[in-house]
């Protein structure tokens, strides 16, 4: 038994990624997620409108961060704000009682203002005040349903699994078949397998994605408020990040179980840290700028602000633009190191070959 | 126009894989490279197809249209049928439908791998997947054809079948480079690289190889391995021994060596010319 043990171990100690999987991803986990596991919202950003703007801002306190005012500005001004994700309250002020506007894609932060408001009217009951009249109403999503705000980011966690597990391990196969070498010296340039490689995925994927969001409709009734375009767009750009990182992992894996590896710990961050089921607003700091270098991150933010808010394409080109940028820098990594699998020595091969030809 | 490595050198890191090595593709014959495991056979055949970069010297070879190759390892799609595998070569090297089907009819009766066409790759015995590889690199006739130890694993009448194949492909004209274990094989060639190490110890055609052997070999009939200095080895029931002086023994007859005992002898002379 002793041999098995000592054995085992030196297998393990030669096997780095699963090292490094037993101890320092737990290590590194617990310490992320439970500064990321949060659901408590401290910061709600809110706009104020109406003639009686002023007034009522000086009145909210934490957990509404007033991060605007406008006295001349009206309800649809205000609703303008939530849609495009600059705000998650907006209190509209003017005759009769106040309304507070929420963003019902924002499922804790409505919630903690709702219980923050009811707070205020308690304490100012037991003051022996009179609370002002204001009325509640949630937009985008008003009976709060969880399934709404889920179905748009797990969209996205699957474009995620089929776009970095599925495709490195597509590739990967073809490495440890030893066809990859045989396309190298087939007549195909780099760019042909690439995209060869990635296109099927790519269609699989958006398939998959329409799946989702009809079973989403259907199922969970799931509205979808937005511009498909805006939509397909934000999904293309997803997809090539996460068909990217697929490949890339295949670049760096000799077989398939590092490949599953590593996705794993590429898609693992991305569940919990992105938005999908914990806020990027309620993570700690130290956290939070994770989450801003995630792709899902932005999927999930255009997404549930299209389906769900019917957010134009204006208010969205910060993430949408990030995800080019993300696309542009994985996919370009990606593609530098597979033409390197095949093709190795074209610099100082292929120009001889040619010489020797014309020689001849 | 003549392909091939010339003073090719590889290097993995620090370690030279191939050190100056030159090889030789010629039309219309079967170039052997021969060399225990870890040799630099494979390298040296990926070297010559430019699957990895040279750290000296040179190499020719045809365009990728031309060339045919069979790796190491698998090179076929075992999710694929026979039929599929070939369909897939055939689109990637623009072969005619037409043609196609004529052409892997063809080439599946003459490597045995007829009424197969519908089983996957991967539900294929071991040699019939090689065979399959070999098929593969075939189908769109190259000129030149790189083969990587196809016949590595694979039964004794399956191995004179792929012999046969690639023999013919060298009489229509084509230019061959096989690697192999097997020595035997390697007496079918018309030309001959013994590696070791990355280093050509020997080259030539069999015939030169044995006629350059240094000193002289002797057989002994006897069952225990002879007490003296010079090196020696079994084949079959009686013991080769080689003096590099060319002073045998007074028990030990002189033979005429063979193909089998000239690879033995160039690896000996190698060794002692290293200091082992």
């Amino acid at each position: 038994m002793w041999a098995m043990i000592v054995k085992e171990f030196r297998e393990l100690r030669r096997d780095r990624r699963t090292l490094a999987m037993m101890i320092v991803l737990p290590v590194l986990m617990l310490v992320i997620f439970g500064y990321a596991a949060n659901f408590t919202v401290s910061k709600i950003p809110t706009v104020v409108v109406g003639p009686l703007a002023q007034v009522v801002s000086e009145h909210l306190h934490l957990p509404f961060d007033v991060v605007g005012v406008d006295p001349d500005e009206t309800r649809s001004r205000a609703e303008t704000q939530l849609r495009d994700n600059k705000a998650v309250v907006a209190v509209v002020t003017g005759e009769g009682p106040i309304t507070f506007l929420m963003d019902g894609t924002q499922l804790f932060s409505v919630q903690t203002a709702e219980t923050a408001l009811g707070r205020m009217v308690q304490s100012a009951r037991a003051a022996g005040e009179t609370p002002p009249a204001f009325s509640i109403q949630i937009l985008y999503n008003p009976k709060l349903n969880t399934s709404w705000v889920l179905v748009p980011g797990l969209a996205g966690l699957i474009l995620v699994f089929i776009g970095t597990l599925i495709t490195s391990l597509g590739v990967v196969r073809e490495r440890q078949a030893g066809t990859l070498e045989q396309l190298a010296v087939m007549p195909f340039r780099p760019w042909d397998v690439i995209a060869g490689k990635i296109i099927p995925y790519l269609a699989v994927a958006s398939f998959d994605l329409v799946v989702i969001i009809a079973l989403g409709a259907g199922l969970f009734g799931v509205p979808f408020a937005g511009n498909v375009a805006v939509f397909a767009l934000g999904a293309f750009l997803f997809l090539l990040v996460t068909l990217g990182l697929g490949v890339l992992i295949s670049t760096v894996s000799q077989n398939q179980g590092q490949a599953i590896q590593l996705a794993f710990m590429i898609m693992l961050p991305q569940i919990l840290l992105s938005g999908l089921i914990f806020p990027i607003s309620s993570m700690h700091v130290g956290v939070r700028w994770i989450a801003y270098i995630l792709p899902l991150s932005y999927f999930i933010e255009i997404s549930r602000s299209v389906m769900l808010k019917a957010t134009p394409i204006t208010a969205l080109w910060q993430p949408l633009g990030l995800l080019a940028l993300l696309g542009v820098i994985v996919l370009g990594l990606a593609v530098v190191r597979f033409r390197r699998d095949l093709a190795p020595s074209s610099q100082t091969a292929i120009p001889l070959a040619e010489i020797t030809d014309e020689a001849a | 126009m003549t392909w091939g490595l010339f003073s090719a050198s590889v290097r993995f890191g620090g370690r030279a894989a191939l050190d100056g090595l030159s090889l030789v593709a010629a039309r219309s014959q079967v170039t052997v490279l021969i060399g225990g495991d870890g040799a630099g056979k494979s390298t040296a055949l990926r070297a010559l197809l430019g699957l990895v970069p040279l750290a000296g010297g040179d190499v020719s070879r045809p365009g990728k249209t031309e060339i045919g190759y069979v790796p190491a390892f698998g090179g076929i799609y075992p999710d694929l049928t026979v039929a599929e595998n070939l369909a897939f070569s055939g689109r990637a090297f623009e072969i005619a439908s037409h043609d196609l089907t004529d052409r892997s009819t063809q080439i599946l009766e003459r490597i045995g791998l007829d009424g197969v066409e519908h089983r996957l790759g991967g539900h294929l015995s071991g040699g019939m997947q090689r065979k399959l590889a070999v098929a593969l690199a075939l189908l769109h006739r190259p000129r030149l054809l790189v083969l990587d130890e196809p016949t590595t694993g694979i039964d004794p009448v399956s191995r004179a079948q792929l012999w046969r194949v690639i023999s013919g492909e060298a009489a229509s004209g084509t230019a061959v480079v096989v690697s192999t274990t097997y020595v035997n094989e390697a007496q079918r060639a018309h030309a001959v690289t013994l590696l070791d190490r990355g280093h050509a110890i020997v080259a030539g055609s069999p015939d030169e190889v044995i006629a350059a052997i240094p000193g002289a070999v002797g057989a002994l009939r006897q069952s225990t391995q002879p007490s003296g200095p010079d090196p020696s080895w079994l084949r079959g029931r009686t013991w080769r021994i080689w003096a590099p002086d060319a002073h045998l023994p007074p028990e030990a007859q002189a033979i005429q060596p063979d193909f089998n005992d000239a690879v033995i002898v160039a690896e000996l002379d190698h060794d002692v010319m290293r200091g082992r």
